[in-house]
């Protein structure tokens, strides 16, 4: 035996861990943004060590075009050509939006891991761990409208309003989802398990985008389903895309777009930081 | 400096339900700064709940808290800024590396990005991951998993640190690591606030312990005083014949005092005094002629004490639950 103690691999080393202690003053405060950022750095470093979950926003958008393009496409336009110009962004709505539902059921899922006390635990602005989830997610979506578009545009897509107009058109229908997605936290957070967040998502959000102007005309409808079918938000936020990517924003479509999203943020957001707390 | 007072915990008549289960009902703890205090209990005592509410993560429903000198609920933000918690569960993230978890909380803790990241090596060389620190958590062994998760509660060196049943599940290599890092914590100036259903862990550890059944303290004090109350020690005996238990138990009764009959029928445990009358006592069934296997003299167990409070020895006889009461503090109406 020598007199110096070498740790063998594996092990901690007691006296290193006396120096680790004594080493640090604490450190102010980060910022509210940093902290949320801190966060969705988190989600990123996710998606790296597992890029697979990603599947599900790249495959199903590919199929929706697909499968809408050319399986409905002749007999609710007439031609798949014209009816892939019309439905291409809202194809792009419905893929995003459902892709919110799995924001609450990831928060579901983190929320049966221990490191969840621990972020309770921390000093941090209350919200940021939620907000900075969703902004992780927001990469998500915006991968997601990415590859719908990629395939429209493969497909024959062609927008009259050109790159601006498309990338205005995704910028709108990702700030929108992400006040959708406070919804859906707030059901990650109320409800038992991932499962029960999924069924409930999609319950609602399903039947919502097909009574939405997504996939027909609502001039098409019975009077009272066409009067539900234009207030919708879904219907709403669709047109706006559309005359965004068609370069004739209609201002109204996306100011109400906007003040939608706003709303629920605004709604959801507060409600969802108490449940996190008090969970 | 923040402001200490001399007790790092303060709590009085804390209480938390569940629909009708009284997780924590009624608990007073008075933890004192720069130490380890242990709270014992066994499943469902409610010693994570304590924690949570400590730590406030919950807000009790009755009662009240100060820890470090802040009230849990109207100061809870100030308490967080003091605290660290290493949770039952591990509390790291399992789906990052150990590296990641680390910066990761630096950044939260206002370190900057480069910091962060050197203090996270520093922790993982420190504690023995550094081999590991690329690897998810999820493919950590336990100890690894246990030891990254306290180096996650020091990434800024908290005052007082929650330890969840920190050995739980560990292998004795491990569980000895454990208690080396939490020694050394102390050293360092942190108070830790122990929860475990292991005696023999808050034996090593702590300087004063709470013991804790259904949500109540029923004792308190230190690991010496808890033994105390059961006496300077114990007199094992086994013979060769358990037929003559009951004339071996009279004889025992005569020369040393109150006995003990075992769940082994061939085995005795006689309370006594010193090791003098223990010699007395084996002596004098030699004389009687009764056989012995073996014998040995054994200081009280922490064992020995909880059982003697809970009186969950009910079954091995009326003497095991009766003597605690005098010499210790007791909490239970
Ligand atoms: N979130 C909860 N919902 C319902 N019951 C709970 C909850 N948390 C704890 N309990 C109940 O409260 C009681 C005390 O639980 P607690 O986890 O505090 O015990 P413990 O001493 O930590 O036990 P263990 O050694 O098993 O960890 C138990 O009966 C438990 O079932
Ligand atoms: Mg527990």
């Amino acid at each position: 035996m020598t007199s110096t103690t070498t740790t063998p691999a594996g092990a901690a080393d007691t006296a290193a861990v006396r120096r680790a202690i004594a080493s640090t003053a604490r450190p102010p405060r980060p910022g509210r943004l940093a902290t949320a950022l801190a966060f969705g750095w988190r989600g990123m470093l996710k998606i790296k060590h597992v890029p697979e979950q990603l599947l599900d926003v790249t495959i199903s958008p590919v199929m929706f075009v697909l499968m809408f393009t050319y399986l409905f496409g002749g007999a609710i336009a007439g031609s798949t050509g014209a009816y892939l110009q019309y439905i291409l962004p809202g194809i792009l709505v419905m893929s995003v939006l459902f892709t919110t539902v799995y924001s609450g059921v990831s928060l579901n899922t983190d929320l049966t891991k221990g490191v969840v006390d621990r972020f309770r635990s921390l000093p941090i602005w209350r919200p940021a761990p939620l907000l900075g989830a969703l902004l992780g997610d927001s990469v998500r979506y915006v991968l997601a409208g990415t590859v719908i578009l990629v395939v429209g545009v493969v497909l024959g897509y062609r927008p009259e309003g050109g790159l601006l107009g498309v990338v205005a058109a995704l910028a709108l229908v990702v700030v929108f989802s992400f006040g959708l997605s406070w919804v859906f936290s707030v059901l990650g957070l109320l409800l038992r398990s991932p499962n029960a967040v999924m069924n409930a998502g999609f319950t609602g959000i399903f039947p919502l985008t097909f009574l939405s102007n997504v996939f027909v005309d609502p001039r098409t409808l019975p009077g009272p389903l066409q009067a539900f079918v234009d207030v919708n938000p879904i219907s709403i936020l669709s047109t706006a895309s559309r005359s965004l990517m068609a370069g004739t924003p209609d201002t109204g479509a996306v100011l109400v777009s906007l003040a939608v999203a706003a709303g629920l943020a605004l709604v959801f957001l507060p409600l969802t930081t108490r449940l996190y707390r008090s969970r | 400096m923040t402001a200490r007072t001399a007790l790092a915990i303060e709590a009085t008549g804390l209480a938390k339900s569940y629909g009708s289960t009284r997780a924590v009902d009624g608990i007073d703890l008075a933890v004192p700064a720069g130490a380890i205090y242990g709270v014992l209990g066994p499943n469902g005592a409610g010693k994570t709940t304590t924690i949570r509410m400590l730590a406030t993560l919950i807000a009790p429903d009755a009662g009240s808290a100060r820890v470090l000198g802040h009230d849990v609920v109207a100061e809870a933000d100030a308490v967080r800024g003091l605290v660290s918690l290493t949770g039952q569960l591990a509390s790291v993230d399992e789906e990052l590396t150990g590296r990641e978890n680390l910066a990761l909380l630096g950044r939260l803790l206002g370190l900057r990005r480069g910091a962060a990241r050197a203090r996270a090596d520093e922790l993982l060389e420190a504690f023995g991951i550094a081999d590991a620190a690329g690897k998810l958590v999820k493919h950590y062994s336990g100890g690894m998993r246990r030891r990254l998760d306290i180096a996650a509660s020091i990434v800024v060196t908290p005052e007082l640190m929650f330890l969840d049943e920190p050995t739980t599940g560990l292998d004795p290599r491990s569980r000895n690591q454990v208690w080396e890092i939490a020694r050394a914590l102390v050293a360092g100036g942190t108070t830790i606030l122990l929860c475990t259903q292991y005696l023999e862990e808050a034996d090593q550890l702590a300087d004063g312990i709470a013991v804790i059944d259904h949500g109540r303290v029923i004792a308190e004090g230190t690991p010496g005083q808890l033994k105390a109350s059961v006496g300077t020690g114990a007199l094992h005996v086994r013979l060769l014949d358990p037929v003559r238990r009951a004339e071996a138990a009279q004889i025992l009764e005569a020369a040393v005092g109150g006995v003990l009959l075992a769940p082994d029928a061939a085995a005795l445990t006689v309370k006594c005094p010193d090791a003098g009358r223990a010699a007395l006592g084996v002596a004098a069934l030699t004389r009687a002629g009764v056989g012995i296997a073996e014998f040995s003299l054994a200081r009280p167990s922490l064992d020995e004490v909880f059982l003697a409070l809970t009186g969950h020895t009910a079954d091995d006889g009326p003497a095991a639950s009766a003597p605690a009461a005098d010499t210790l503090q007791e909490q239970a109406s």
